[in-house]
């Protein structure tokens, strides 16, 4: 059983979001979706400074199974991504909430954080999966 | 035969001095190399060419192609890919000498027979198609994509219509956003419905006054038949875009119905699947590219046309996409899918997809009470089975893809399409005969019971092959893609793992 952590939001394309201060936020995918894709082997991410749109690809994840696209979850400003990653994708399928995040915005639209997914409503979300 | 396991290439079978093939004495003046090649571009070390006898040569590469798996050597039922057996009479004609052995750069005047055999050819798919013209230029499915693409653009920006907008389903080959992104277009997928088809809603929220074309495989990816194709076709057409369709999946309409009758506007075929082109090795490819009336103008050039009795090669299509292969395109495996239709006839050509539709049926019913079938209906040449009740007993669709190795069979398509989870997409095509059928029927249902009572057998395949399971996560994050010599790997430890390669 895939673990859902508490305190994060969801998006229905398992991206998690952490609320980092009153309008950045941390984005990496949930338990659930690195499972699911198998051990990860490539990360595309955007780049610092690109503007991103909720609902849109934004880059992909390649496991040995298939390329994924890489969905966000909310719109704004990418402020940092997790360079670790580049080199250690393996990171992202030991610790999804973790080590594993993958980039943080600065939102420009706080109420799309409403839209998502409680952990429980996640939970709920992946067991009709 | 005994396989070895650990087999050594042929740069470490090298031996100083020894020779496959001893060439005659040179008999004309040796020119020095320096007096052709600037100093600056003659290597300083010699190049490290194997060194090897002719049988140990022979030996080698023999062992090797042992280890293949082809249509030759057993079933193969890998979804959407159609390898299906390849007739040897195609082998046979396009031996002929007035076909091995012409020039592309002799006249037009002495090749009369091979523009001829293109100029039907073109004629042909464009009779099977439902098309108005044909271009068999493309040298692969993907590249008739993008070749189409081009033309559709082509077309849009010759009526001042700026639309760059390709719809392709969720269920769609992974070659139709990857195509339109190189035609520089951009891609909007659409969710399949709870048929596994189009959903009509959701594709009219879609459309608009910048959809450039819909990109559509039919049958689907799922095997079956998008069978809303008519109003599909109308609610693009209505906004001003064209209709693509993606043949890979043609094996299953043959005779029976044709793109151009659904409503497309271009469509391209794999010659090297529905028409038994050799193909698993990666190429060499055929993807023609049909269209309708209104995309004409903008195909590739040349074309053959028949002038009088006389084929030529026009160049004269001024709003042509430009050349997309070189020469004509990969003419064996044209000649062979010629070879193909000509000794099916229409008679015999409905028959192959009739026979696909049936085995797939037959084997889909066979299986459906072993494996979770997300998708209940009678499918076309092809289906998707998924391992998910597999999955809960610990063992996935990809430790059975590893299990059938042991039984001689190659997998099916695995983890694709998308929307399955745990997919298997399983084509056998209309060449296999019922006693193969069953074989990999029961092989499958043998598979089911070992992951319900001994899964350790199914986890650990394939136990009969030269090599076990392969580390798949290593090639793709640390791939070793250039052999290092020995005396390099010592003088460079860090290498060192590359040698053993």
């Amino acid at each position: 059983m895939s673990q859902v952590k508490e305190n994060l939001i969801y998006s229905k394309e398992h991206e998690w979001v952490q609320v980092l201060d009153d309008d950045t936020v941390r984005i990496g995918i949930s338990d659930f979706a690195q499972d699911q894709l198998g051990e990860i082997v490539f990360l595309e991410l955007p780049e610092v400074d690109s503007e991103v749109e909720a609902h849109t690809s934004i880059g992909s994840v390649e496991s040995v199974k298939a390329v994924s696209d890489l969905y966000c979850p909310v719109s704004g400003v990418v402020t940092k991504v997790n360079e670790l990653l580049v080199d250690s994708p393996e990171v992202i399928n030991d610790d999804p909430f973790g080590e594993g995040w993958m980039f943080e915005v600065k939102l420009s639209n706080l109420d799309e954080l409403k839209e998502l997914l409680s952990a429980d409503q996640y939970k709920e979300f992946i067991e009709g999966e | 035969m005994i396989k070895q396991k650990e087999k050594a290439l042929i740069f470490e079978m090298s031996r100083p001095g020894r020779a496959a093939y001893d060439l005659p004495d040179c008999d004309v003046p040796e020119t020095k190399l320096e007096e052709l090649i600037p100093s600056h571009l003659i290597r300083q070390t010699p190049a490290e060419l194997p060194e090897v006898s002719e049988l140990d040569l022979m030996r080698h590469y023999t062992e090797l192609s042992n280890r293949n798996h082809g249509i030759d050597s057993g079933f193969y039922p890998l979804g959407s890919c159609t390898m299906k057996y390849n007739p040897k009479i195609n082998e046979d004609v396009a031996r002929y000498p007035g076909f091995a052995k012409i020039h592309p750069y002799q006249s037009e005047e002495t090749v009369q027979g091979a523009l001829e055999v293109l100029y039907n050819l073109q004629t042909e798919l464009a009779e099977i198609t439902g098309m108005d013209e044909v271009t068999l230029q493309p040298a692969a499915g993907a590249q008739g994509e993008w070749s189409a693409l081009m033309m559709i653009r082509a077309y849009h920006e010759s009526r001042g219509e700026n639309r760059t907008k390709v719809i392709v389903p969720d269920s769609a080959h992974g070659t139709n956003p990857a195509s339109a992104a190189v035609a520089g277009l951009d891609t909007i997928t659409i969710p399949s419905d709870e048929h596994g088809l189009v959903d009509v809603e959701e594709l009219k929220k879609a459309v608009g006054p910048d959809t450039a074309a819909l990109m559509l495989t039919n049958p689907n990816t799922l095997g079956l038949f998008e069978e809303h194709i008519v109003e599909i076709a109308k609610v693009v057409h209505e906004a001003g875009g064209l209709l693509y369709y993606d043949g890979a999946n043609a094996n299953a309409i043959l005779g029976i119905t044709r793109p151009g009758d659904m409503g497309f506007d271009v469509v391209h075929l794999n010659l090297h699947k529905t028409f038994t082109g050799p193909h698993g090795g990666g190429g060499p490819g055929a993807g023609p590219v049909g269209v309708k009336k209104i995309l004409a103008p903008f195909l590739p050039r040349p074309q053959v046309v028949k002038v009088g009795d006389h084929f030529k090669l026009n160049h004269d299509i001024p709003q042509s996409i430009g050349r997309v292969k070189a020469f004509f395109g990969n003419f064996g495996i044209l000649l062979r899918a010629f070879v193909y239709i000509r000794s099916n006839g229409p008679d015999g050509l409905l028959k192959v997809s009739q026979d696909a539709v049936l085995n797939a049926n037959y084997m889909m019913r066979k299986l459906q009470p072993y494996f979770d079938l997300p998708y209940d209906r009678v499918c076309k040449h092809e289906f998707v089975l998924s391992g998910r009740r597999q999955k809960k007993l610990g063992v996935r669709t990809l430790d059975i893809a590893k299990r059938l190795l042991d039984f001689g069979f190659h997998p099916p398509t695995i983890y694709f399409p998308l929307i399955v989870e745990e997919c298997m997409m399983i084509e056998p095509t209309e060449t296999e005969s019922k006693e193969t059928l069953d074989a990999f029927i029961n092989t499958m249902i043998q598979i089911a019971k070992e992951a319900e009572e001994s899964p350790e057998i199914v986890l650990e395949a394939p136990h009969d092959t030269v090599v076990s399971r392969l580390d798949e996560v290593s090639a793709a994050r640390k791939p070793i893609l250039r052999y290092t010599p020995n005396h390099e790997a010592s003088a460079n430890p860090s290498n060192k793992e590359t040698v053993k390669a």
